[in-house]
């Protein structure tokens, strides 16, 4: 009968595993193409501004003078154009996401390792105590 | 005359996904006229497009749409490659025919299922959702990214695929085909299902071509309205019959939603079979400079994308006409003379997308 041509899917249903899993204590699934974070790696970072330039969302935001790349979080959409316009490689995209926060701004702030930034002095060195 | 009432519907309904909202003007139950209004979700990402380079816009044009997002960076991209005379290599058109169309089974899977919702068939709704995460999971694993994939660049596409991916995902797709089949056996066999689609929102086939239904609302009605035919990606090598039904009903467009999943399925496996090899891009240099209107299919019909530039780095003019748009028309010729509560699975059957009709 017609009426309860959904009766066999919902028993199948009744009988086997959750499509569901429970998050936190089991974590996501994820693939090696899962496009979740942008990371820099300050060694190798020139802080050039190209991926400044290219955001689509203005995340991103360089600073030769004070040596930081900054990104912000919320307005990052992950999309992946500063990894692929990064002239030295030191932008990656990571698999996993960023941590979720109750405060309203998560901006994430590097200070630059790298001592030879082409068109920058090189850093200051810090003074060891005596 | 019986005296006539005006009932707000939306733009918070619980059948509705996205904002729309409709006056219908009642003699009784009766619906005798709808007004339809929209404008909630305006975001001006056509005018963007004089601030983004015209690579990186592509990024954005993606983000019109949250279920159609491949198609549109499909379009986009065809605009500006055919202002720039850009040879797009053939590998790459039938990498973007396999994503539009893995796109086109999740986008209606996911219609199905919000439109057994809307009759209150929860199950049959989860049904048909667990079953599109089986395609959202394949497309996050080859294209990057579960709804938005940001894979079509222009000049070619960002992500190849290997053979051992394609091998996987031909043999993923006779286990799709089993349980679409029986999730579809489900929705166009109940008798409490047909009972709330068959004749309601009947569209006879001259008010669909004269009101411009585009894509399952016109095939629904039997206008043979199909892009793919025209042959952009790689659809001209590819043999397929578009699905049409005669009725006009909302029973009449499910079906044609339930038949294309297995016509996208086996596109997707003629595709696999045809594939070429070769590189995935071609290099890109030079500014585009003309204009050129880039018409696609997407799986809520016909969906138009004009492109200016004047040989700079940013474009002059953006413009997108969405399916959606094209069918509020004949949505509200629908509505005309059914009863109130037939009213969502009438708006429901058209299959609205409102964030991408509003840009």
């Amino acid at each position: 009968m017609s009426l309860f041509r959904m009766a066999k899917t919902a028993l199948k249903n009744l009988a086997s595993k959750p499509a569901t899993q429970m998050y936190p204590a089991k974590p996501a699934r994820k693939f090696k193409s899962t496009r979740g974070r942008v990371e820099n790696d300050m060694d190798k970072c020139i802080l050039c501004g190209l991926c400044q330039r290219k955001c689509p969302c203005v995340a991103i935001r360089v600073d030769r003078d004070e040596r930081t790349w900054e990104i912000d979080r919320f307005r990052c959409v992950t999309c992946g154009c500063c990894v692929e316009v990064c002239p030295v490689k030191s932008l990656r995209m990571e698999n996993d996401y960023t941590k979720s926060t109750t405060e309203p701004k998560m901006k994430d702030s590097y200070k630059s390792t790298n001592p030879n930034i082409p068109g920058l002095k090189p850093a200051p060195q810090k003074k060891a105590k005596a | 005359m019986q005296k006539r009432i005006v009932i707000p519907f939306g733009p918070q309904h619980p059948v509705l996904p996205e904002p729309i909202h409709l006056d219908l003007v009642l003699e009784d139950e009766r619906v005798v006229d709808a007004i339809p209004s929209i404008g909630y979700l305006h975001r001006g990402l056509e005018k963007l497009v004089d601030k983004r380079e015209f690579p990186e816009y592509v990024y954005v044009i993606e983000r019109t749409c949250g279920i159609c997002s491949f198609i549109h960076g499909l379009s986009y991209c065809q605009a500006v490659e055919e202002m720039m005379k850009i040879e797009v290599p053939e590998r790459a058109l039938f990498l973007r025919t396999i994503g539009s169309e893995y796109s086109r089974l999740h986008s209606h899977l996911l219609t199905l299922g919000c439109l057994a919702d809307g009759m209150g068939f929860e199950n049959l709704f989860m049904g048909f959702w667990r079953v599109r995460e089986r395609v959202l999971n394949r497309m996050e694993e080859s294209l990057g990214g579960r709804v938005i994939q940001g894979t079509c660049k222009v000049g070619g596409v960002r992500k190849d695929m290997d053979g051992e991916m394609l091998e996987r995902m031909k043999a993923e797709l006779d286990v799709l085909d089993k349980e679409m089949k029986e999730m579809t056996g489900v929705l166009l066999r109940d008798d409490a299902v047909k009972y709330r689609m068959k004749g309601i929102g009947v569209l006879p086939k001259k008010d669909a071509f004269e009101l411009g239904a585009v894509g399952p609302t016109g095939r629904g009605s039997g206008v043979r309205i199909d892009l793919r035919e025209r042959g952009y990606a790689a659809y001209g090598k590819i043999g397929f019959e578009p699905v049409l039904e005669t009725a006009g009903d909302c029973y009449a467009r499910t079906a044609v939603r339930c038949r294309e999943l297995l016509l996208s399925t086996r596109i997707i496996r003629q595709c696999i079979g045809k594939i070429p090899d070769g590189p995935i891009e071609t290099k890109v240099t030079g500014n585009p400079n003309g204009e050129y209107a880039s018409r696609v299919e997407q799986p809520r019909g016909e969906a138009v994308h004009y492109a200016k530039g004047d040989g700079g780095r940013y474009l002059k003019r953006f413009r997108i006409r969405t399916p959606t748009f094209a069918n509020i028309p004949s949505l509200v010729h629908m509505l005309k003379g059914y009863e109130l509560a037939d009213v969502p699975v009438i708006i429901m059957s058209i299959d609205p997308c409102i964030s991408c009709t509003e840009r």
